[in-house]
C-alpha cells in the first residue's frame, strides 16, 4: 500500500548518468550549447541593458552592452507615464481567477472522466478533445456575440468566463489521473469513502504535481494573452500589462529606453513565477505530450 | 466492479459521473461547444449587430472567393506555417539532442532555452522589433559586420516582414517543443544505442535508425500542435507589424477579427473562420493517416 501511495514518477527525469562520446566530443558539445544559449539570451540582455540607458544611447554603433551611465531613474519615471500598477493589478486579477477556476473545475471534471464509468462518458470526452483542435479564432465571433448579448463586453468577467472552462485543463488532469492505479480508489470505496471523498482525500493529494503544472501553465498563458484582452477590453482602466505596454509603444514610439523599461517590468512577474515553479511547468508540458 | 452492478447502482454512478463533469461542462458547453456550432451556422447567414439574421446559403463563401484580401491573408498564413513549423521542429529537436546527455548544468541550459517561451509576448515583439530596426538595429549591425552591404529592412519591408515574424516566433516557441522532445528522448532505452554501437553503427546511423523512429509519436504530436498554433497566429503579427506593411503580413485570424468584431460582419467572418477550421482539420487528418500508415 505504501508503494502505491507514492507519487507517480515524474515524466522528465535527469538523463542517464552514463558517459557517452569522448572528451573532445564532450567539450565540443558544451561549447556548442553555451554558444547557442548565449545567442538565445541576447535579446534579453539587450532589453535589460537598454532599459538602463539614456534614450539616445539605445541605438549606437557599435552596440554598447554596458550603459555609459546606469539610468536607474527609468524604472522610477515609467510609473508616471503609464498606470502600470493598474495594468499589473488587472493582469494579476485575471490570471489568478482564471487559474483557480481552471484548476477547480478541471480537476473535478477529470475525475469523472478518469475514474467513474458511465454511459456516454467517452463520447463526451471526445467532444472536449476535439475542441482543443479547433482554433479559437474559428469561434471567437459567436463567443463575442454571446458576451455582447450578456452585456459583458469590456468587463473582466467576460475574459474570466471565456478562459475558466477550457478543455485543456480537463485533458491534462485526466492524463495524470489515468496514471494513478484504480486499486487505490477501489480500496477507498471499500473503506466507505464517497466518490467526492475519494477525489478530495485520495486523488487530489496524489496529484499535487499535476495541479501545480496546470496552475502554472494557465497562469502564464493568461498573463501573456494578448488577443483576449485586445478584443474584449476597451476601457483603459481595465487593461492588462500586455495591452498597456502595446499602447505605450504606440504613443511614445521614439522613447526606446523607456519602452525597454516597460518591457522589463512586464516580464519580471511572470519570470519569477516561472523560476519558482519551473519543474512543474516543464512536467505539465511533457505530460500533455503523452498519449 | 461498476460494470456488474445492479441497474439502480448504475444509474447512481451515472449521476455521480455527471455531477463531477457538470461544473466544467456547463461553462464549456455554453462558451465553447455552442459557439463552435454557431460559427458553422453563421457562415451561411447574413448578420450584423443591427439586422435580423438571414439565411443566404453560400453567398459569404462566393464573396470570399472573389475577395483578394482573403487570398492574401490565406497565402500569408500558409507562408507563416511553412516557415514556422519546420524551423521550430528542427531547432527544438536539435536542442533536445544536445541537452539529452549527462552534462553539468543541464538544468541551467534548459531554463535558458525555455526562457523565451515564458516571457510575455508583447515584450518579445517589442524587443525584436527594435532588434530588427533597419538602420541601427543590432541584427543589421551584425549583418553589416559580417559583410552584408544591404541588409533587409525587416518589419518595414513587405518582403522581409514575414521572415522577421517567423524568426521571432521560432525563437520564442522552440523551448516548448524542446521539452516535448526531451520527454520523448528519455523513453528510448539506452540498450538500443549500446547494441548499435557494438554493431559498429556511427553517430549518424544511430540517430537515423534509432532516435528518429523512436521519436515518431513525439514528432507526430509536435507537428500537429505546431500546425494548429501556426494557423491561428495572431498576437505576434498584431504587435510586430499589425499585418503590414501593406497587407504583407495580414493573416487569417486578423481578417476574422477585423471583419467579425471591428466591422460587425458576423456571417462573412464566420465563413473565413470555417476555412481556417477546415485547413487545420485537413492537415491534422492527413497527419493521422500518415502516422497510421507508418505504424503498419
Amino acid at each position: 500500500m505504501t508503494t502505491l501511495l507514492e507519487t507517480p514518477p515524474a515524466v522528465v527525469t535527469t538523463p542517464p548518468a552514463k558517459p557517452r562520446g569522448g572528451t573532445a566530443g564532450k567539450i565540443l558539445g558544451y561549447a556548442l550549447l553555451i554558444a547557442l544559449s548565449l545567442l538565445v539570451m541576447i535579446p534579453f540582455a539587450w532589453m535589460v541593458s537598454s532599459s538602463l540607458k539614456q534614450n539616445n544611447e539605445v541605438f549606437t554603433v557599435p552596440i554598447q552592452w554596458i550603459p555609459a551611465e546606469f539610468r536607474v531613474e527609468n524604472f522610477a519615471e515609467i510609473w508616471d507615464r503609464i498606470p502600470l500598477w493598474t495594468y499589473l493589478g488587472n493582469s494579476m486579477l485575471l490570471s489568478v481567477s482564471v487559474t483557480v477556476m481552471q484548476v477547480l473545475t478541471g480537476s473535478f471534471a477529470a475525475y469523472g472522466f478518469a475514474k467513474v464509468r458511465f454511459p456516454g462518458r467517452d463520447a463526451l470526452f471526445l467532444a472536449y478533445i476535439a475542441t482543443i483542435a479547433v482554433p479559437w479564432q474559428a469561434y471567437m465571433v459567436p463567443q463575442y456575440i454571446i458576451m455582447q448579448k450578456l452585456g459583458l463586453v469590456d468587463t473582466h468577467l467576460s475574459l474570466i468566463l471565456l478562459q475558466a472552462f477550457g478543455a485543456f485543463g480537463v485533458f491534462l488532469m485526466r492524463q495524470y489521473y489515468l496514471t494513478i492505479p484504480d486499486e487505490l480508489s477501489e480500496a477507498a470505496r471499500l473503506d466507505g469513502l464517497s466518490e467526492y471523498g475519494i477525489w478530495a482525500r485520495v486523488i487530489l493529494p496524489l496529484s499535487k504535481p499535476a495541479l501545480a503544472s496546470l496552475a502554472l501553465l494557465t497562469f502564464v498563458n493568461t498573463w501573456n494573452d494578448y488577443m483576449g484582452p485586445f478584443i474584449y477590453l476597451t476601457s483603459n482602466d481595465l487593461w492588462t500589462v500586455q495591452i498597456g505596454l502595446r499602447a505605450f509603444v504606440g504613443l511614445y514610439d521614439a522613447e526606446y529606453a523607456m519602452i525597454m523599461t516597460g518591457s522589463v517590468i512586464s516580464v519580471v512577474p511572470i519570470l519569477t513565477v516561472f523560476l519558482l515553479g519551473q519543474r512543474y511547468f516543464v512536467q505539465g508540458i511533457a505530460t500533455s505530450g503523452l498519449k | 466492479m461498476t460494470r456488474t452492478a445492479a441497474p439502480k447502482t448504475r444509474r447512481r454512478t451515472t449521476l455521480i459521473g455527471w455531477s463531477f463533469i457538470l461544473p466544467n461542462f456547463l461553462g464549456f458547453a455554453a462558451l465553447t461547444l455552442v459557439p463552435v456550432v454557431a460559427a458553422l451556422a453563421l457562415s451561411f447567414m447574413e448578420w450584423d449587430s443591427y439586422s435580423t439574421p438571414e439565411w443566404v446559403g453560400l453567398a459569404n463563401f462566393t464573396r470570399m472567393w472573389n475577395n483578394s484580401t482573403f487570398w492574401v491573408a490565406l497565402w500569408n498564413t500558409c507562408y507563416y506555417a511553412i516557415g514556422h513549423i519546420p524551423l521550430t521542429l528542427v531547432a527544438a529537436l536539435g536542442f533536445a539532442m544536445l541537452l539529452n546527455r549527462p552534462l553539468r548544468g543541464v538544468g541551467l541550459f534548459r531554463t535558458a532555452l525555455f526562457f523565451p517561451y515564458v516571457t510575455s509576448l508583447v515584450a518579445v515583439a517589442v524587443v525584436w522589433n527594435m532588434l530588427f530596426s533597419p538602420d541601427l538595429g543590432p541584427v543589421n549591425q551584425f549583418l553589416r559586420g559580417i559583410g552584408v552591404d544591404n541588409p533587409p529592412g525587416w518589419t518595414t519591408s513587405s518582403d522581409w516582414a514575414m521572415p522577421a515574424v517567423i524568426l521571432t516566433s521560432v525563437w520564442r516557441d522552440m523551448g516548448y517543443y524542446m521539452v516535448l522532445y526531451l520527454a520523448g528522448l528519455q523513453t528510448i532505452p539506452q540498450e538500443l544505442y549500446e547494441a548499435a554501437k557494438v554493431d559498429g553503427a556511427g553517430r549518424w546511423a544511430r540517430f537515423r535508425h534509432i532516435t528518429l523512429p523512436s521519436l515518431r509519436p513525439t514528432t507526430f504530436f509536435v507537428v500537429i500542435m505546431l500546425t494548429i498554433s501556426s494557423f491561428k497566429v495572431f498576437d505576434l503579427v498584431q504587435v510586430m507589424t499589425e499585418g503590414g506593411p501593406g497587407r504583407s503580413t495580414l493573416v487569417l485570424s486578423q481578417l476574422i477579427f477585423r471583419e467579425g468584431i471591428t466591422q460587425g460582419r458576423f456571417g462573412y467572418s464566420s465563413a473565413i473562420s470555417m476555412v481556417l477550421f477546415v485547413i487545420v482539420l485537413l492537415v491534422t487528418l492527413i497527419q493521422f493517416r500518415l502516422q497510421q500508415r507508418s505504424e503498419r
